[in-house]
């Protein structure tokens, strides 16, 4: 297949082009500013709606209302952006709307910095606006793979009528790699909740406000029966050299590809180290946690230790597992190696 | 194996002010390995930078799956100026390869386990005609040295970034010859 040669915030917009996404509201942000210019270039050209919003408010409700037409849609930001939009994802989450966001990470918490950073972990898995909803969070780690995950992400958010996070760093937008686009046929899920004008049909309506208490759980239990259902299917994840693993290593993005040349040069004097790495970090692939509970554990981020939590609920209470992360810098396979290593001791 | 012994492996970091055209030839020295079906990634430094600024870009080659894009001590260095041999000459992997632009580095690398290439990289560009090919002189020296991609790859490449302005592609591939032949006579 034909290679292109682009930054990763170019290859996450023309993949969402590629799955059909014709509409796009933003506002730009280092270190993701790409995403929206490559948008604005190509969307009116092909008859789609590139906007750059007067803030991440505004945005994220232009979103929410773009996708209430049933139109693929997707907005993208960086860590201090998409708190801004926080109120609009649960708005969202609560009106049942497909929708993609992506949150290439910045270090925080507040203006923080524009190197790369996964700090923003917690705030994606366990809701980050209010109510009771979850986004799926797909965690790329190389180009190729956010392409990928990109393209599916519409399809996702359509199935489950749930908007869909692609979570990377500011390492991922801002690199270039190699990456072909795969021919797709996009899974169209009919949508006749969809507001398209009611003509010669009953009337749909979107809300979020339910002030009959019974009719508000009834509401949200369908959320929730959807997040289960899930939890249940949807799950993705890597496993690498973790067979013979006495050591695993837990990382997502950038940092799991880091690790892998961490666990080449530690295999090849002659410790046995592995890997799992979420593909999803919601859902969360726990089961593969639990069956290697056995095994010592390092989580390693670009954070103080987020997704280290869910390492250790899924591992339970007497499991050994470790940390090392950083933050506001990214770590080096050769810091990674040097952990490993103090475990072996 | 240790990422760096792998035989189809390269890595290099280039450092210089901005608009050196550092970022430049380290996307054309990818995408020409890209053309020769390797697996490529190019990271920059990124932040407030700005035209006099310093910028540094760094470029994995391989033959296999490409883990980290990030690399700590790099195999060679391409360094255009002062500042840039002072941050990043400590990192340089031993025996690595030091490609200096002696036109403007006037400090003296005070590293005695590494090999150094010294290009008077901005007086042969002005030699070939177009000043601001410094940077293609340097890469010029690093592909001969290296051996790492084809000259003919490189001009593909160079073809496919400057599209029909055809007076700077040709002073390019002049300025990147004669960063080749520094490389030859020197050795």
């Amino acid at each position: 297949m034909e290679k292109t040669f682009m930054t990763g915030n170019e290859a996450i917009a023309e993949a969402a082009i590629q799955a059909g996404c014709r509409h796009f509201f933003g506002y730009p942000i280092t270190p993701q500013s790409e995403i929206p210019e490559y948008m604005s270039k190509r969307l009116p050209k092909m008859g789609g709606v590139y906007l750059q919003a007067e803030s991440e408010v505004a945005a994220i409700n232009m979103l929410f209302g773009a996708a209430g037409t049933g139109a693929r849609v997707m907005t993208s930001s960086s860590s201090p952006g998409i708190s801004l939009m926080q109120e609009g994802i649960s708005y969202i989450a609560a009106a049942r709307l497909p929708c993609v966001i992506v949150n290439i990470m910045r270090g925080g918490p507040g203006l923080g910095g524009i190197q790369p950073s996964q700090s923003d972990y917690f705030q994606a898995t366990k809701g980050g606006g209010h109510g009771d909803y979850h986004l799926i969070v797909l965690a790329p780690h190389t180009l190729q793979e956010a392409v990928y995950l990109t393209m599916n992400s519409f399809d996702l958010a359509d199935k489950y009528r749930n908007p869909v996070m692609i979570l990377g760093d500011g390492y991922m937008g801002q690199m270039m790699e190699p990456v072909s686009f795969p021919k797709l046929t996009p899974r169209h899920t009919p949508k006749g909740w969809a507001l398209t004008g009611a003509k010669d049909r009953p009337a749909n309506l979107v809300k979020t406000l339910y002030l009959d208490p019974e009719a508000l759980e009834k509401h949200n239990l369908v959320i929730n029966q959807t997040i289960q259902k899930i939890k249940k299917e949807e799950v993705q994840v890597e496993t690498y050299h973790t067979d013979d693993a006495e050591i695993i290593i837990a990382a997502y993005g950038t940092v799991a590809r880091i690790a892998k040349t961490a666990i080449e040069v530690l295999r090849n004097k002659g410790l046995k180290v592995g890997l799992i790495r979420p593909i999803t970090v919601f859902p969360f692939p726990c089961k593969i946690f639990e069956e290697l509970a056995d095994r010592r554990f390092l989580v390693v981020e670009m954070s103080f230790g987020q997704m280290l939590e869910d390492v250790q609920l899924s591992l339970g209470r007497k499991a050994s597992v470790h940390f090392y992360g950083r933050t506001g810098v990214v770590p080096s396979y050769d810091e990674i190696i040097v952990e490993v290593e103090k475990l072996v001791k | 194996m240790n990422p760096s012994e792998n035989p189809l492996y390269a890595n290099v970091t280039m450092a210089g002010f901005g608009g050196q055209g550092l970022m430049f030839i380290g996307k054309l020295l990818a995408y020409s390995a890209m053309k020769a079906g390797m697996n490529v990634t190019w990271i920059p430094s990124y932040g407030p930078e700005m035209r006099g600024g310093t910028a540094n870009c760094t470029v994995v080659l391989s033959g296999r799956e490409i883990g980290s894009p990030v690399i700590t001590s790099p195999q060679a260095l391409i360094i255009m100026n002062n500042p840039s041999l002072d941050a990043f000459e400590a990192r340089l992997q031993n025996n690595g390869h030091l490609f200096l632009n002696s036109s403007l580095v006037t400090n003296e690398t005070r590293r005695e386990d590494i090999k150094v290439v010294r290009i008077p990289a901005n007086d042969v560009a002005l030699e070939v005609g177009e000043k601001r090919a410094a940077n293609m002189v340097m890469l010029g020296a690093y592909v001969e040295q290296t051996k790492v991609v084809t000259k003919s790859l490189i001009f593909e490449g160079l073809k496919e970034f400057f599209g029909k302005k055809m007076e700077f592609l040709d002073v390019n591939k002049r300025a990147f010859e004669a960063g080749m032949r520094c490389v030859q006579d020197g050795s």
